[in-house]
């Protein structure tokens, strides 16, 4: 047996590997997130392109706060929603380098709305990644600025009601609206399919950074399961039903 | 040149690399002077007008956390926007250099100077256990000075260091002496000087982190614990003052900045009269002069803390004479600048007259 394993362990057999970038720290994600599928996504991207060298990370404050842990490259972890700001400025100061920011709905359209807002308005260069789950998942799920009308959380458990709740964000395509953003697309990685387009997303993101014409945008609509208490295929089901109507995927902006 | 402007032109000279900001009075010249300077044509300096104080001071951490020499300027109100920020620096161990050109307050409050900002600047003013390396200058040629000395602290200490000016300083004209144009640090520099900097993940070395998250409560203590070490060798050896008149003095007044400089006009008043004061001018607010003031304390009748706030610093001054001297604080606060006859009569007042 253990030679028929060795034999079939050649190159032209191997139809996939773990990314040199990604450490071998074991995720602290729950069961079905979606949060390690895109750290995977990333980690391929950044070994494909050869630039693990080149490129700085910004971690943001969210279940995602050591995504550091995970991927072999430089990070600098923000306050939350700060993850921009800092981007600005490693951007402006290291035009050489690749910039990444990482974030949650909370951190990217709450709490840090103004920040997001202004470095994609002033076109500043870098891939902002934006992993909406509709939920704070690190806190331990209350309302997110994505949270669905009817939808239910912590702090709003009969279900979030526009007249008192405020309504769901579409920071997407506002951030699409800018004329600082040279890309910007909405994705998920519920199926094989939609992680090979999610995965095309990032590298075209990265790819837009060599002609440094702005930011380049990439939404992930995710399921979060402890946070909506569901197992990952009934929150996969349910995303499709109601994440997707509401966040249709697809590229918004492309120029 | 004004106070703020010298901020500006000392930035460029001594080879910053970037400064990012947004307006508020008393201390806008500094970033208007900048603009209109365009170092990034002469320098390669980055000068951006931010969103917002919150936003400039993330960008500081993250040009900080490339090991660049970055800075901001900002008045109260905005100062105290920055909080988190700068906590988050002082927990990620990164260098930086915040000028505040302090204006009364609380709230928005008035934008004339003030100096009511010395607990939210030597105490911490964020959240933890940390503490910001404080310069006080007391001309507009320290305004200059301190542009380097307080980059060359913070990088030395890994520390976000503050001018804590205030808008007498800022406003006020007076002859400078600059120094020559330096280099800025070349990215190859700046990766060998600062090996712990985000610049990029070379095969040589593994990936670097800055964070200041740790969620291990013992191994969270030990950093703090680190940090204190770090601060008890910044009181062990940054701690700078200036004394006049001290040697005969039977009084001492203790002030910094503006007030420092209205307080020698008082010394020299209350000489006349006869009444032996001298002026200790702390130059470092964190590290605090404790062990000067404690000396020089023993051996007089009595100290004045004179500072444009309702008494803050007297707090410190206090400690470090334990009770053995009498303290009393005067100030006109909230946007009033005292006269030289007003302190003059402060002291004789709480020290001689009663
Ligand atoms: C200033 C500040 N306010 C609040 C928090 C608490 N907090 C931590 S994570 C988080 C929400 C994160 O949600 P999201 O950005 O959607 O990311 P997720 O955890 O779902 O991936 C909050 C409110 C904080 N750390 N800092």
């Amino acid at each position: 047996m253990a030679e028929i394993t060795e034999d079939i362990k050649v190159a032209e057999n191997i139809v996939h590997k773990k990314s040199s970038v990604l450490t071998d720290k074991v995720m602290h994600y729950c069961p079905g997130c979606s949060h390690g599928v895109v750290h995977k996504l990333l980690a391929e991207v950044i070994e494909e392109m050869g630039i693990q060298d080149k490129t700085i990370g910004v971690a943001p404050v969210g279940c995602s706060v050591f995504i550091y842990n995970y991927l072999a490259i430089d990070w600098q972890e923000a306050a939350h929603g700060r993850a921009p700001a800092l981007g600005t400025a490693i951007s402006r100061l290291r035009p050489d380098r690749y910039v990444v920011t990482y974030q949650g709905d909370g951190d990217l359209a709450a709490i840090g709305t103004a920040e997001t807002i202004h470095a994609c308005n002033r076109g500043e260069n870098m891939v902002m990644i934006f992993i909406n789950n509709g939920i704070y998942g690190m806190t331990g799920g209350q309302m997110a600025p994505t949270t669905l009308e009817g939808m239910k959380a912590s702090t709003c458990p009969f279900g979030r009601d526009p007249k008192t709740d405020g309504n769901p964000l579409k920071i997407t395509e506002i951030v699409a609206q800018l004329p600082g953003t040279n890309f910007v697309t909405r994705q998920a990685v519920h199926t094989a399919a939609a992680v090979r387009r999610t995965k095309k997303a990032i590298r075209k993101a990265f790819e837009k950074q060599k002609d440094k014409t702005g930011t380049s945008f990439v939404e992930v609509v995710s399921t979060c399961n402890s946070g909506w208490k569901m197992n990952p295929v009934d929150s996969n089901n349910w995303m499709e039903e109601n994440m997707f109507p509401f966040y249709p995927l697809g590229d918004i902006k492309d120029v | 040149m004004k106070g703020n402007e010298a901020i500006a032109e000392a930035a460029i000279r001594c080879g910053a690399d970037g400064y990012f900001g947004y307006p508020i009075t008393p201390q806008s010249e500094v970033m208007e002077k900048l603009m209109e300077l365009q170092p990034w044509n002469s320098t390669g300096m980055v000068v951006l007008q931010a969103e917002s104080e919150t936003a400039s001071i993330n960008m500081l951490y993250g040009g900080a956390g490339c090991g660049k020499r970055v800075m901001t300027s900002s008045s109260s109100p905005g100062i105290s926007l920055m909080q988190e920020g700068l906590s988050y620096m002082a927990g990620a161990e990164l260098p930086c250099l915040v000028v505040n050109v302090v204006r009364g307050g609380p709230g928005l409050g008035t934008i004339q100077p003030s100096q009511s900002d010395y607990f939210q600047s030597v105490k911490g003013g964020g959240h933890g256990d940390y503490k910001l390396i404080v310069l006080a200058p007391a001309s507009v040629q320290e305004m200059a000075d301190f542009v380097e000395l307080g980059f060359d602290l913070a990088f030395k200490y890994r520390n976000p260091a503050m001018i804590l000016s205030d808008g007498m300083i800022g406003q006020m004209m007076e002859k400078v002496e600059l120094k020559p144009q330096q280099k800025r640090w070349t990215d190859e520099e700046v990766a060998q000087m600062h090996p712990w900097a985000t610049t990029g993940k070379p095969e040589s070395r593994d990936y670097n982190i800055i964070t200041s998250v740790e969620l291990d409560s013992e191994a969270h203590e030990k950093f703090n614990h680190r940090l204190q070490v770090k601060y008890r060798e910044l009181e062990e050896k940054e701690v700078r003052f200036e004394t006049t008149d001290v040697d005969d003095a039977d009084y001492l007044i203790v002030a910094y900045g503006s007030s420092a400089r209205i307080s020698a006009a008082a010394i020299e008043i209350l000489r006349e009269k006869g009444i032996k004061v001298g002026l200790l001018r702390p130059i470092t607010l964190y590290p605090f002069p404790t062990k000067e003031i404690q000396r020089l304390g023993a051996k007089m009748k009595g100290i004045l803390s004179v500072e444009m706030s309702s008494g803050q610093m007297v707090e410190d001054v206090r400690l470090a004479v334990e009770g053995k001297v009498k303290v009393e604080h005067f100030g006109r606060y909230g946007g009033v600048v005292h006269s030289p006859d007003e302190v003059a009569e402060a002291l004789e007042q709480k020290l001689i007259g009663g």
